[in-house]
């Protein structure tokens, strides 16, 4: 998505286990933390991350032990990159009902996927569909006058 | 009353108000415990009706949603009300951006939710 210098990466494979996921995501969460990400995109970021991990583990690679979940991270001042991939068989994201319809609206599933398109300024998925990639960008500090 | 470790229940009559002991509402193995929780307040105590305070939580995930949808289907089902209280902007913005804020009875703070119940 974006060839550049970045401040802190990790790249890193894990069982499909949702505590190693969320363990990769506070090393990310501190990460951006010490580079004055705060407030709404701070919660943008943790959002995104946790929903595709979930998303991984559970739906692409259903839990299996014997699958892993390759997760990349690359984080700058201003923007950050995400990759996660599993080893499932993928998925369509244009084929998922909207849960904001009023027919899924107190649906309990499907809600990931919408919030990770709103809360990112740049999404992918892989032709196979288990390879999500996500840029967000950081609000700019407002100018003084 | 259930012992609960991821909730902390009052109640005044048939209304329990409800605060969250996480800051960050996303482990998947404390959301299955929060939400047996706040079912047992419904299935349990028998309490119908429920105002969850979000005073002091920072983050949560979809997974958490789903629960605090099953647990206003929980709720309407036994006659009462659920309503919401004390959401940061960022998880308002998650409300507003999935339209569930058209589900849910939210208010700005405790004291107007319990207005809203005549229980001030």
């Amino acid at each position: 998505m974006v060839d550049r210098a970045w401040a802190w990466s990790l790249h890193e494979s894990i069982p499909s286990n949702v505590d190693d996921g969320h363990r990769l995501i506070e090393q990310l969460m501190s990460a951006l933390n010490d580079l004055g990400w705060d407030g709404r995109d701070l919660f943008h970021m943790q959002m995104a991350a946790e929903e595709a991990m979930v998303n991984a583990v559970t739906h692409g690679n259903k839990g299996a032990s014997d699958k892993h979940v390759e997760i990349e991270f690359k984080v700058a001042a201003d923007s950050a990159f995400m990759r996660f991939r599993d080893q499932g068989e993928g998925f369509c994201p244009s084929a998922l009902p909207d849960p904001r319809d009023d027919d899924h609206l107190e649906c309990t599933n499907g809600r990931g996927v919408m919030l990770i398109k709103e809360m990112m300024n740049q999404v992918q998925y892989n032709d196979r569909g288990n390879e999500v990639t996500m840029l967000k960008h950081r609000t700019p500090p407002p100018q003084d006058e | 009353m259930t012992d609960r470790r991821r909730l902390s229940v009052n109640t005044i009559g048939e209304l329990a108000t409800v605060r969250f002991l996480d800051k960050k509402i996303v482990d998947s193995g404390n959301i299955e415990e929060m939400g047996a929780e706040m079912f047992s307040i419904v299935d349990a105590d028998h309490l119908k009706h429920v105002l969850l305070n979000f005073e002091g939580v920072e983050f949560l995930s979809s997974a958490a949603l789903n629960k605090l949808i099953l647990m206003d289907k929980k709720i309407k089902q036994a006659g009462g009300i659920l309503r919401l209280c004390n959401l940061r902007a960022e998880i308002m913005e998650v409300f507003t951006i999935t339209r569930l804020n058209r589900v849910f009875d939210i208010r700005k703070n405790e004291s107007e939710a319990l207005k809203a119940f005549g229980a001030s």
